[in-house]
């Protein structure tokens, strides 16, 4: 029981990281699902960094800024250009994957790179000697002790500051913010850009701190999922934590269940966190938090 | 000496000339009215004094210092403030937090409850009640507009611009409006006011500027304008008829018959209760009573869009009230609805494209599925003329025309329809003088071809001079119905407040 707590916890970092990151943005009204290449490219500048420089913190850094450059190219076309968000958001999908499997060829694969530095976990002394969830919170590694305290900063940010008022204001009537100077367009680009850090160090959790190492096309889904905890969250903090959580048991699930030797085929407990997030979304109907400029991008006058 | 000056201003969108070489000049603590027909470039004139737009040429002074105002906050910080034609509130927050939003002055961290007590307390100086934690969403139109109002004066404005604040309020609301207009200027502030309705501006206003497509033709005191037919044809730059000659009406057969109808809201709150009332073909029903008292839903009801939960709807001798709005438009239905922007215009569509909404299925507008474009051009650009819709071409973003222009065409389309029964809510919301003559002629006309008319406003000059009988609604009631000889202003106001 307390490892497959473990393995939650841990799986729900990235999400978190993701999703929390990416709530911003979404709120402001654009649909970012490039989401997914986002993550993977942070995965792969992660283990290159860390691969370089012998530090996992410098390859995350790495990570954050390759996905800041990718978060400005989107920026620049849907905000700027006024192209289709999701039309760019799967183009920045395909770049991603066509970039990270090249670059792991020419750099890692080629040198035989099998495993670089990862994230140490760093226990908290006494607090991780509390039975059960002592292990579970409190002997983790910096991302994710970063994670959940993103859960409470988010949230206050978005309930508590001018920022966040901002920011709820823009995704629902932008000709309002113009009318009393708020900047749209500028508040826009800082949230995709703050979403791209944040999804360019859940990669690196992913690579670096999971796995040590990048195999490609290792999100496998997570940032979508991470783009579904937004919806199912209903736009709020909160909401994003919930379901982050609800997603990451769906995955504890699927690797305890694959690893107990049930009759049913491993595929299938592949597909359980998805269908999860599918049933999830399907039972949840009522968007009343959903920006109603979503995707729509802002002409001034 | 003038506290605002605009000098030689003009504005061009592409080729559209919206401003040229405006003069414009406000003295501090007056209530300024710029007048003009829909189009005439006054929306525009004050969204570049709000620093929404930035003008193509000329200069604006404040107090004589030479302004350059990049956007709205250059303009809020000089003390500018504007309550837009179509109100500019984000729905899901609550009050405080739209006045306060995007403000400098805000701490990174908000202290909403300071705010919130500030604002209170200024509201009720100004004797503008409001609750502050109240959202957006639940409040009236009436109390949205205070709410910008205050929103504005929180922000220290010393310049108000109000842009048709009346186009979409009660009686009632205009003079408590009035009021507050009075208040403030006698505390100094200056007020520019855009309306198109005579009585208000002789009401409150001290001088007025007329503007005609894009330009200055007069500035004068409002006491020397002798009637509105003069303050008309300055406006539209030729006489302008502005008495109807309605004929006596000679009803046929019995068109549209609503029977007992009642209906629920999803709160369980009754909205409509037993309404009963005909109209014959060749005649023109009024409806009349305060805003939201059920006028809403009895469209709604008679147009498909919701079902009551009793009664009946007769068109001609078939029950219309479970049917669906697409098959009752089918029947020869015509509706004008009360919002256009949300009902009756998509935005982003050119005019030539939202002229077609309802017919392009037909012929002559489409054979075998395919669209002749051909036809419906010079069909659509027929209604343009007809209508007298100011736009550079028929291939026009909708949203890009003045608010009445976008009436315009919205009426033009349903009445070309040539309807058995036109619904018309609030048709000449916010059409100039000329315009709301042009509209409610055609009204007249319909019913003398034989259309059946449902006509609501809450204007009751209108349904005076228009309808042949008046249904006078109160609380989702029909509290009587009165022949248009017997009506009188007094008379029909007594009922609309009357318990039921
Ligand atoms: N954003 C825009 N793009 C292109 N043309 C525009 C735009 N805004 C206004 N116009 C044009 O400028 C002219 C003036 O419009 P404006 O909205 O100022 O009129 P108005 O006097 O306020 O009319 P109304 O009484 O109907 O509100 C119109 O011909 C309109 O079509
Ligand atoms: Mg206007």
């Amino acid at each position: 029981m307390e490892e497959f707590l473990v393995s939650v916890f841990k799986m729900a970092v990235p999400l978190l990281l993701c999703s929390l990151g990416t709530l911003f943005s979404e709120k402001a009204g654009t649909v970012n699902i490039g989401l997914e290449g986002s993550m993977l490219t942070g995965a792969l500048f992660g283990v290159l960094g860390s691969y370089w420089t012998g530090s996992p913190y410098i390859g995350a850094l790495i990570a954050m800024t390759s996905c800041v450059v990718l978060s400005l190219v989107f920026a620049f076309f849907t905000v700027t250009i006024r192209a289709n968000q999701i039309v760019m958001g799967v183009a920045i999908n395909t770049i991603a994957t066509g970039l990270t499997i090249s670059l792991n060829r020419i750099f890692l694969t080629s040198a035989s790179v099998v495993k670089v530095n990862g994230f140490k976990s760093i226990p908290i002394p006494f607090l991780n000697k509390i039975p059960v969830i002592g292990e579970v919170l409190f002997d983790q590694t910096v991302p994710a002790y970063f994670a959940y305290i993103l859960v409470f900063l988010t949230w206050f940010v978005y309930s508590k500051t001018d920022l966040g008022l901002r920011i709820r204001a823009v995704g629902e009537y932008p000709a309002a913010c113009d009318t009393v100077g708020i900047n749209v367009a500028r508040l826009r680009y800082s949230t995709l850009l703050y979403g791209g850090i944040m999804a360019g160090l859940a990669g690196a959790y992913i690579s670096t701190g999971q796995l040590s190492a990048f195999s490609e096309g290792m999100i496998s889904g997570r940032g979508f999922t991470a783009y579904a905890a937004v919806i199912f969250g209903n736009f709020t903090p909160l909401g994003v934590f919930r379901s982050c959580m609800i997603f990451a048991v769906g995955m504890g699930l699927q690797y305890r269940l694959q690893a107990m030797d049930t009759p049913v085929s491993y595929y299938f407990w592949m597909m359980l966190p998805y269908i999860i997030t599918i049933v999830a979304l399907c039972m949840y109907r009522k968007r009343s938090n959903a920006p109603k400029y979503s995707g729509i991008p802002y002409v001034k006058g | 000496m003038a506290i605002l000056e605009m000098k030689h201003v003009s504005k061009y969108f592409g080729k559209v000339a919206a401003n040229v070489d405006v003069n414009l000049s406000v003295e501090q603590g007056e209530v300024h009215a710029l007048l003009g027909e829909n189009g005439a470039g006054k929306s525009t004139l004050m969204n570049i004094l709000y620093g929404l737009y930035e003008q193509s040429s000329g200069h604006i002074y404040l107090n004589g210092e030479r302004l350059k105002l990049r956007n709205p906050k250059d303009a809020i910080n000089k003390g500018i403030g504007m309550v837009h034609q179509h109100f500019m509130l984000v729905p899901t927050l609550t009050v405080i937090e739209n006045v306060v939003l995007g403000m400098d002055s805000n701490h990174a961290i908000l202290d909403l409850k300071k705010s919130a007590e500030e604002f209170a307390e200024m509201a009720k100086n100004y004797d503008m009640p409001i609750d502050p934690w109240a959202k957006v969403s639940s409040l009236s139109v009436g109390q949205q507009q205070r709410a910008e109002i205050l929103k504005a004066l929180y922000r220290k404005a010393s310049i108000l611009i109000l842009d048709e604040p009346t186009a979409v309020l009660t009686p009632q609301e205009a003079t408590a409006l009035f009021d507050v207009i009075r208040r403030l200027t006698a505390e100094k502030l200056t007020i520019i006011l855009i309306s198109h309705k005579m009585n208000e501006i002789m009401a409150v206003c001290n001088r007025c500027t007329v503007l005609r497509q894009g330009r200055v033709v007069a500035t004068m005191p409002v006491s020397e304008i002798q009637d509105a037919s003069q303050l008309a044809e300055l406006m539209v730059g030729q006489q302008v008829k502005l008495t109807m000659d309605k004929k006596p009406s000679t009803p046929g057969p019995c068109v549209l018959k609503v029977q007992n109808i009642s209906y629920k809201d999803k709160h369980k709150v009754s909205r409509l209760n037993k309404v009963s009332f005909q109209i014959h073909a060749g005649e023109i029903v009024g409806i009349c009573g305060v805003d939201g008292n059920g006028q809403s839903e009895l469209v709604r009801c008679i147009t498909g869009l919701i079902h009551p939960s009793e009664g009946q709807i007769l068109l001609g001798a078939e029950d219309i009230s479970k049917e669906h709005t697409s098959e009752i438009l089918k029947k020869g239905v015509s509706h004008i609805p009360e919002d256009r922007h949300k009902m009756g215009m998509i935005m982003d569509m050119s005019i030539n494209e939202n002229l077609i909404l309802m017919s392009f299925h037909q012929k002559p507008f489409s054979k075998n599925k395919l669209l002749n474009w051909k036809w419906i051009r010079s069909h659509n650009e027929d209604i343009v003329e007809t209508y007298n819709v100011k736009t550079p071409d028929i291939y026009e973003r909708a949203g890009n025309l003045s608010g009445g222009n976008q009436q315009k065409f919205v009426v033009g389309r349903e009445l070309d329809r040539k309807p058995a029964l036109l619904v018309a809510m609030h048709p000449a919301r916010g059409l100039d003088i000329g315009a709301t003559k042009f509209i409610q002629q055609r009204l007249l006309e319909e019913s003398e071809r034989g259309a059946a008319v449902l006509l609501v406003s809450t204007e009751l000059d209108e349904i005076m001079e228009l309808s042949d009988r008046i249904v006078v609604m109160n609380s989702g009631n029909v509290v009587g119905i009165v022949n248009q000889a017997e009506a009188t202003r007094e008379r029909l106001g007594l009922m609309m407040a009357s318990e039921v």
